[in-house]
């Protein structure tokens, strides 16, 4: 039971007063997104692309994908960098928590009660001292309301 | 050097460095034939090219050996004699490479011995002959050994190969290959040295006397060379992807006993390396096609009176943010009936769907998988590689074709490529403090707005007087929902997307910058505004406008723009339409719908109602740089909630007012009969719309109600001066509407119900300085009128305007004749005022 494998590491992070984790191997960089050019026409989740080290990274508002109160001005946010399908993306989070390593069968679905909104973009729960960390699913996350009905 | 003989060159040195490993593997396996084939394959290629560049010694040397290896395919077992002789004409074809690219010649050499040696070791007696051959015959009768030969080759090529080395080096120095993911590696890291370059500059600009300064200078020189660099090895003119066509066509002529010429246009447009690479193939296949299929033979076309030989002209060219491939030819064109028949015969359209399809459908119908119209399948085309294939490959890369034929004088195929991946040239303008890239290839001209260029109003419809020409405008700020800009100065880019020109305005110009269109987020493509992102030399990242969705929006800017004056007089010619009226149904506090003729509103706008200000009892927002009053049509429209409130704004030249309304309903197009008149202030009278009993609202009475000197500033002018129109017109809506118009425009008004009223007001000495009649009219009409009038010493120098729902040609010609000074459309407010204001010009000119 305490082989590697069956541990997994990750990355979390509030957004909103909430801890959400992402498994460390999804996770590019974590990076302070700045000089963010927003983008007219587009959906409310986009916050805009910016620049990161001469990738395009389009940066993704997790407040309002997770249709959470937008930040108070002046909270400068921090980005999880990822990299999908070719594509990088910035999420956009409030602040970024420790590394934890934790146990692959400690992992909870999520509760029955979790709000529905959240429980489509998590694949579970787990529990920590004190605390909730909600592992979110990044594809899930990546798939946005504008670009479905585009399509 | 000729590029063709460069690439020649550069391709057979490395297959020939790739051959030098297999013919090793050739010795210790004689009779690996998949080896064999290999060198077969190069020796094979270099004979066909050299004929090709008229290198006759190469192919003669080439051809020999070939001859040898295919007897080896044969079956022909392979001796260590026969390899080493392999190996000299291998090594002899490189000694003549070296020649080639240090003489641009072939030199004087001669192969002969070696020639022989592998025609007879391949058992062959040489047929044509050459002087080479009178030397064989001696030789012929001695028993089959090269060994002697050998030995004298052996010197030759030691130094020989010597030679070839040092050669070769000199030739990669030429042009190497570089692995495209390599450059756009290198794209990326250079882009971040750009952004690093630019923060070191900050830094120093922040330190004035800094021993860094000299040097960074340099640092950010050399920077800039690398990037421009480093964007240009992307960057390959398209004449690489035609080079080999010329080939390929004469080819198809010797094959095919057609004779045809290829003539290529603007091969020096450049594209990106990719994009290149991926339309090749098409674009062969297409050439193929057109010799094939396009091209008659030279008897049928004699006998269609064409020349003797056809044409495959071959164009390129960039046009707006594209490349355009243009591949036609003089030939038969498509048949179209054929093509109708097939679709149906193959059931990919039922005889119902092909009646209703035009015959360019008909034509594009070729692209469809599963289809082709050659009636016999030749080696050249009709293997099953169709135009489907064509299509799939062009889309692939984002690009569209297309075809268009003309039987008997030929097809024409276009193919537009997008720039994506490409670097353009684009202008960086501003709006509403954003930045976004313009690609400089649909930028016509630059205006500065304001003074002599200033942006104008018909209607809705905002239009910049250029030269003469009106030319539609478009607010960038609008389109992109973005907030307002400066409307005091601005720029108006002047540019073209197809046979569109237009104007989009916009805050600011920056400068114009050779920018790397990266591709658009996933997330973002829909948006058809922006075609690509891109990083900017500070390392901004902005948006890169798309021409052709920002043309889109020209044709649905507003609801009033489709119904301009013109247009709607055209309807009326063609349809029997010149009674309708375009209303704008709204409401406003009851439920009862009201309307508005739709050409008195000059814009429909939305305010936020947090911004709408009360000062002295009234309300005003804050409209275009401007105090815009607001009225309330209803006491009831509320005013007090939240969001956004729909505002009809009328317009006169420099003021405009909005009235307030809770809800904009429809557009109609309708006869307007005002049936019961009202007492009601602010309401003419009622009208059936749209089968509901509909308010007609008079603007005439809210006008004065906004600025309380609407008249008034107007009427203080001296009295007499103002001068007076007689305004005639049986409808008692448009005498309403149109009389409170012309006084606001500071005129007197007197009006009349018909020609005879109108008559006996000007007998009975009322001084009139314009007429505006309407011209249908019961009884006496405007064109009677206006005749009477010219008739009467008294009269005939008054200037007659008419008014009229249809402005056709032939209405104004017979108006001209029966004496109309000016021809104005019924709903052309600005129109009509300009009208009097420019004869009452006149008539003061001439007093």
């Amino acid at each position: 039971m305490d082989k590697d494998e069956h541990f997994t590491e990750f990355v979390t992070f509030s957004i909103a007063g909430q801890l959400f984790g992402l498994p460390i191997a999804q996770v590019q960089d974590v990076f302070k997104p700045m000089n963010i050019t927003p983008v007219p026409l587009a959906g409310t989740e986009i916050a805009g692309v910016l620049n990161l080290r001469g990738r395009i990274v389009t940066a993704i508002e997790m407040r309002s994908r997770l249709e959470a109160q937008p930040r108070d001005s002046g909270a400068e946010a921090m980005a999880i960098g990822i990299e999908a399908k070719g594509e990088s993306f910035g999420l956009l989070i409030d602040a970024v928590g420790e590394v934890l390593k934790l146990a692959d069968f400690e992992l909870e679905s999520n509760p029955i009660n979790l709000e529905r909104k959240l429980a489509a973009l998590s694949v579970g729960v787990y529990r920590l001292d004190g605390q909730l960390l909600v592992i979110l699913d990044i594809d899930e996350v990546l798939r946005l309301r504008g670009e479905a009905a585009a399509a | 050097m000729d590029d063709l003989l460069r690439e020649f060159l550069t391709e057979t040195n490395e297959n020939l460095e790739r051959v030098d490993a297999e013919i090793v593997r050739f010795e210790h396996e004689p009779n690996n034939s998949e080896i064999l084939s290999n060198i077969f394959r190069l020796v094979h290629t270099i004979k066909g090219t050299c004929g090709f560049l008229g290198l006759p010694r190469l192919e003669t040397l080439a051809h020999a050996t070939e001859t040898l290896m295919s007897r080896f395919r044969d079956g022909m077992p392979v001796t260590g004699d026969a390899v080493t002789l392999v190996l000299s004409a291998i090594d002899r074809i490189k000694i003549i490479l070296a020649e080639i690219e240090e003489e641009q010649g072939e030199g004087g050499g001669d192969d002969s011995d070696l020639i022989e040696v592998l025609y007879r070791l391949a058992g062959h007696a040489r047929v044509n002959g050459s002087p080479a051959s009178d030397a064989v015959d001696g030789v012929q009768d001695e028993p089959a050994s090269p060994a002697p030969a050998d030995a004298n080759f052996a010197a030759r090529e030691q130094n020989a190969s010597e030679r070839s080395g040092e050669k070769r080096e000199r030739l990669t120095s030429y042009s190497i290959r570089v692995q495209v993911e390599t450059l756009d590696n290198l794209m990326t890291r250079v882009s971040e040295l750009v952004l690093t370059r630019n923060q070191l500059l900050e830094i120093v600009r922040r330190h004035e006397e800094s021993d860094f300064k000299v040097p960074l200078q340099r640092l950010s020189n050399v920077t800039a060379e690398l990037q421009e660099g480093v964007m240009k090895t992307r960057m390959q003119p398209i004449g690489n992807a035609w080079q080999k066509l010329p080939r390929i066509v004469r080819d198809l002529c010797a094959e095919l006993g057609k004779d045809i010429e290829l003539e290529m246009h603007g091969a020096n447009t450049e594209l990106d390396r990719q994009v290149l690479e991926m339309v090749k193939d098409p674009l062969t296949h297409l050439v193929r096609n057109c010799a094939d299929h396009g091209i008659e033979s030279p008897p049928e076309r004699l006998a269609a009176g064409k020349t003797r030989s056809g044409k495959i002209r071959l164009s390129a060219c960039h046009q707006g943010g594209h490349i355009i491939i243009e591949i036609s030819d003089d030939g038969r064109g498509l048949d179209i009936e054929r093509i109708r028949a097939l679709a149906l015969q193959r059931g990919l359209l039922s005889e119902s769907d092909l009646a209703a399809k035009s015959d360019s459908e008909i034509c594009n119908l070729i692209f469809t998988p599963g289809f082709s119209t050659a009636t016999h399948v030749t080696s050249v085309s009709g293997r099953g590689v169709g135009m489907d294939v064509v299509r799939a490959n062009v889309e692939q890369i984002g690009g569209t074709i297309d075809l268009k034929s003309v039987r008997k004088i030929g097809t024409t195929f276009s193919i537009k490529i997008p720039l994506t991946l490409a670097i353009v040239s684009a202008l960086i303008v501003e709006v509403s403090g954003e930045r976004f890239a313009i690609p400089q290839l649909s930028v016509l001209e630059l205006v500065r707005t304001g003074g002599e260029h200033c942006i104008e109003w018909i209607k809705d419809t905002p239009v910049l007087r250029l030269r003469k020409a009106l030319l539609p405008l478009l607010h960038l700020n609008e389109i992109l929902h973005l907030g307002q800009s400066k409307p005091d100065h601005g720029f108006v880019v002047v540019m073209q997307v197809g046979n569109q020109v237009f104007g989009l305005v916009v805050d600011g110009l920056f400068h114009t910058e050779e920018i790397v269109i990266k591709p658009m987020s996933s997330k973002l493509r829909h948006i058809a505004a922006f075609s690509g992102t891109t990083i900017l030399g500070d390392g901004a990242v902005i948006m890169i406008i798309d021409p052709n969705g920002i043309v889109q929006a020209l044709g649905r800017a507003s609801p009033v723009l489709a119904r301009t004056p013109e247009a709607e007089a055209m309807e009326g010619e063609g349809a029997g339409k010149e009674d309708l009226t375009p209303l704008l149904v709204f409401r406003a506090g009851s439920q009862q719908p009201k309307a508005v003729p739709l050409s008195l509103i000059s814009r429909l706008e939305e305010i936020d109602r947090g911004r709408i200000e009360l000062s002295n009892g009234q309300h005003f927002v804050q409209y275009r740089g401007q105090l815009m009053p607001l009225l309330c049509i209803d006491a009831r429209t509320s005013t007090d909630r939240n969001g956004m409130q729909p505002v009809l704004v009328f317009s006169d030249h420099s003021r405009s007012m909005g009235l307030l309304v809770d809800e904009i309903v429809d557009i109609v197009e309708q006869r307007l009969d005002v049936e019961i008149a009202s007492e009601q202030p602010g309401v003419l009278g009622y009208a059936v719309v749209k089968g509901r009993a509909t308010e007609v609202i008079d603007v005439g009475h809210f006008l004065p109600q906004a600025f309380a000197d609407w008249l008034d500033q107007r009427d203080a002018r001296p009295a007499p001066l103002a001068p007076k129109v007689l305004l005639v017109d049986d409808s008692a809506f448009f005498r309403d509407m149109l009389g409170p118009l012309i006084k606001a425009a500071g005129y007197r008004v007197h009006a009349a119900a018909s020609a005879a009223q109108a008559l006996a007001a000007l007998s009975s000495g009322i001084a009139i300085d314009v007429v505006v009649t309407d011209i249908e009219m019961p009884g006496m009409d405007g064109f009677a009128l206006a005749t009477t009038l010219r008739q009467d010493p008294r009269t005939a120098r008054i200037p007659v305007i008419a008014l009229s729902a249809m402005v056709s040609t032939d209405a104004i010609h017979r108006g001209r004749r029966a004496g109309f000074h000016d021809f104005v459309a019924k709903f052309d407010r600005t129109g009509l005022i300009a009208a009097i204001k420019e004869q009452t010009d006149e008539l003061h000119a001439a007093a």
